[in-house]
């Protein structure tokens, strides 16, 4: 999950100009002038004097829809995961949306909302990273109790928050383990790689069901794990992704806000790759294999029908393939025959509730994690905490 | 003859940057003309979104309040002749020292002295950080500009490594964080609104650091070893301990930034304390021209213009950089309009000589 990004900066100035580029051309073509200028400003104060607010959010009927980003809704990650789906919460009739992007996890998404609530009308709010939730999207659910709130994660607790709360979390540990058996039949040399944001619980889950994915078609691959220690630096990432090229992986995985810098930069070394949060197929026409991908577009478009009938939102809303919240890249060329059958079949089997953490599973310490003959299921209480590495996997949680 | 003399000096003060922002705001307006924009929505919305109601105001002073508080923190050097740019660590580390201090009192010390000691150990820790920087300036001739940035790199890296490893609480898996403070030991915000008290205190530093610099022999000290230290030192002033004192100061204001992030926001110390805060500050002291009278309408000026942002992104469809734009054109316009102080003889003391 994504914290504020400083980096994310840089692709703006582009989007500017691309949005910008009808503009400039008619401005090449007429000139400016100021007469031009005071046309403008004219025309513009008569249309807002006849229309009121500029761009109103909607007509009173409509349901306003707030959706808050950390960063750019096109940055091959995270943030485009959830604007991939707010696209296609747009086509439900009598929904208006409203986004902001770029708003950091302070006083200011506080604010945003607010400014949603008060200003635009919005009557559900999706705040789609993780330093949103405490304080800021409790307290606002508190101060207006009307107002549904939703946050991405499953931190929301009945006996601790607001009824007017609640979480949303796609399982990409699900995905992941998809990932992990498509990579490791499509490994040659039986060396993986995976590039992670940080040694967290979330974190730890996908890399554990990425590598107990692995171990199922190819049991003596191994997986080599580099932290880059938060979740988008991409000098870091695309340094790993070099070093673990380097250092004869033949497959690479990743679990960061966006891995486009390291899906691009292994697809210049001849490695292949595996995504994660929204596709990046496009990135890599040679060395594709699969991805994992959340689907939000369910919950969002889910979530609107059920205001517009009326009807109370679930407080916590999650799933994996089971439910249809995440889901898979369509393979690339890098990935092998038997990988796409193997991969199809186990994604049959997890939307089937078929468990990933059957035993005899140990930690690469050697501690037993799940006994010989018993299971953890896919949606166990304890995989939350994990904060351990499955053997296979060379590296280490600190 | 001198009062309207006097008068005529603060009218430049006045129109000068008045004159930039209107500059800015032509500029501008051309700008969302080539996107096919109207500049009359804009210049509505971001009034709308930054002083058009009584919601937007609080926004807009609650985004202020720190900056007024960082922005001291490049100001007071200033004057000293120091470019200090790494606020932003010594707000990290103010946040970070206040949330720790909390955590041996937690429990059984009454809140008020809780956040008392909270707000000592964030000063000081902030003072420390800038201070440093001012020892390493005056003892070994260490660059201030470059020590201060790279120390808030350490400052940011400091904090991580703390809050996901010894001081880290065990109930936060996902997010890193010190033990939180709790609501009953949060600073409340300032009464009827959602401000925190933060705002008051950034106010009251401000006027304090002009009282210091313009009314005492400190300040006056401290202006002539930032006007020619040589001079200063052939006049005898101890400038490497003045120099000293502007960093201690100016750390203080930062850490007592990042004190108020904590008690009044966050309720612990994490990576959201990495806010930008202690860079924007460089912003607001330099369009301030490192007056800290001058330093909260700029930083309101700011905090309006971020406060806006969303409004206009949610109603333009105009991308967040848009926002970022304007305030890049005003910042060159206001600083280009340096060079017109001097050059309107109707600001000239008429009992004076032209200035040079």
């Amino acid at each position: 999950m994504p914290k504020r990004k400083n980096d994310s900066q840089g692709e703006e100035p582009a989007r500017a100009a691309v949005s910008g580029q009808r503009g400039v051309t008619n401005m090449t073509a007429a000139g400016i002038s100021r007469r031009s200028l005071v046309l403008g400003a004219t025309t513009g104060a008569a249309a807002l004097a006849s229309a009121g607010w500029p761009g109103t959010a909607g007509a009173a009927d409509k349901l306003v829809v707030g959706v808050i980003y950390v960063g750019t809704r096109g940055d091959f990650g995270w943030n485009q995961s959830h604007a991939t789906a707010v696209e296609a919460l747009k086509t439900v009739p009598g929904v208006s949306v409203v986004e902001e992007e770029n708003v950091p996890e302070t006083l200011a998404v506080a604010n945003t909302m607010k400014s949603m609530i008060e200003l635009d009308g919005a009557k559900l709010i999706f705040g789609t990273s993780f330093g949103y939730f405490n304080p800021f999207m409790v307290d606002i659910a508190r101060q207006y109790p009307d107002v549904q709130l939703r946050h991405p994660t499953t931190l929301w607790s009945a006996d601790k928050h607001p009824a007017n709360l609640g979480g949303y979390f796609a399982y990409m540990d699900q995905a992941h383990y998809v990932n992990g058996v498509a990579a490791g039949l499509s490994s040659k040399t039986g060396k993986i790689g995976y590039v992670a944001a940080k040694p967290i619980s979330l974190v730890l889950r996908t890399i554990n069901s990425f590598m107990l994915g692995v171990r199922k078609g190819n049991p003596g691959a191994t997986v080599k794990l580099i932290f880059t220690g938060d979740w988008s630096l991409p000098v870091r990432e695309a340094e790993a992704a070099n070093a673990l090229a380097s250092a004869g992986c033949d497959v690479v995985a990743c679990h960061v806000d966006s891995p486009k810098v390291i899906v691009e930069t292994l697809e210049r070394r001849g490695v292949k790759s595996c995504g994660h949060n929204t596709s990046q197929a496009a990135l890599a026409p040679k060395g594709f294999i699969t991805g994992a991908e959340t689907k939000y577009e369910t919950i969002y478009k889910g979530f609107a029908e059920l205001l517009a009938r009326g009807e109370p939102l679930p407080n916590v809303a999650i799933g994996g393939y089971d439910k249809d919240m995440v889901t898979s890249t369509p393979f690339g060329a890098g990935a092998s025959e038997e990988a796409r059958r193997a991969a199809t079949e186990a994604i049959a089997a997890l939307r089937a509730g078929q468990p990933m953490f059957a035993g005899p599973i140990r930690d690469n310490k050697g501690n037993v994690i799940v006994a010989p003959g018993s299971a953890l299921g896919n949606y166990a209480p304890e995989l939350e905490t994990a904060n351990y590495l499955v053997e296979g996997i060379e590296g280490s949680v600190t | 003859m001198r009062g309207a003399d006097e008068l005529r000096r603060a009218a430049e003060f006045v129109v000068v940057p008045a004159l930039a922002l209107a500059i800015s705001a032509a500029i501008f307006s051309a700008i969302l003309l080539a996107m096919g924009q109207s500049p009359a929505a804009f210049f509505q919305l971001l009034w709308r979104g930054a002083f058009g109601t009584a919601f937007s105001w609080q926004n807009t002073l609650q985004r202020a309040a720190p900056l007024i508080l960082t922005a001291l923190c490049v100001a007071l050097p200033a004057r000293a002749g120091l470019m200090i740019i790494g606020g932003e660590g010594a707000f990290v580390m103010g946040g970070l020292a206040a949330a720790t201090a909390a955590l041996p009192l937690l429990g059984w010390a009454p809140a008020p002295l809780v956040l008392l000691l909270m707000a000592i150990a964030g000063t000081a820790a902030g003072a420390l950080w800038i201070g440093l920087v001012g020892v390493l300036r005056h003892r070994r001739g260490v660059n201030e500009t470059i020590a201060s940035l790279l120390l808030a790199y350490i400052a940011v890296a400091v904090l991580s490594f703390l809050v996901e490893g010894p001081l880290r609480d065990p109930a936060s898996p996902n997010k890193p964080s010190t033990h939180p403070i709790g609501a009953e030991t949060m600073l409340g915000p300032i009464p009827g609104t959602s401000v925190h008290w933060g705002l008051v205190a950034g106010l009251i530093a401000c006027l304090a650091a002009h009282v210091l610099i313009s009314r005492t022999t400190t300040g006056f000290a401290i202006r002539i070893a930032g006007g020619n230290p040589h001079a200063a030192l052939g006049q005898g002033l101890p400038v490497g301990r003045l120099l000293v004192l502007c960093c201690l100061l100016a750390g203080a204001a930062a850490g007592l930034a990042g004190f108020f992030d904590v008690a009044t926001v966050h309720g612990a110390a994490n990576v959201s304390l990495v806010a930008g805060y202690g860079f924007t500050g460089i912003l607001v002291s330099f369009l301030a021209r490192h007056n800290a009278l001058a330093i909260p309408p700029v930083a309101i000026l700011f905090g309006g213009l971020s406060a806006a942002g969303g409004l206009i992104q949610r109603r333009l469809g105009l991308p967040d950089a848009t926002v970022a734009l304007l305030e890049g054109v005003i910042f060159v316009t206001l600083l280009t309009s340096e060079t017109l102080y001097g050059r309107f003889a109707i600001f000239q003391p008429r009992g004076a000589r032209q200035r040079p």
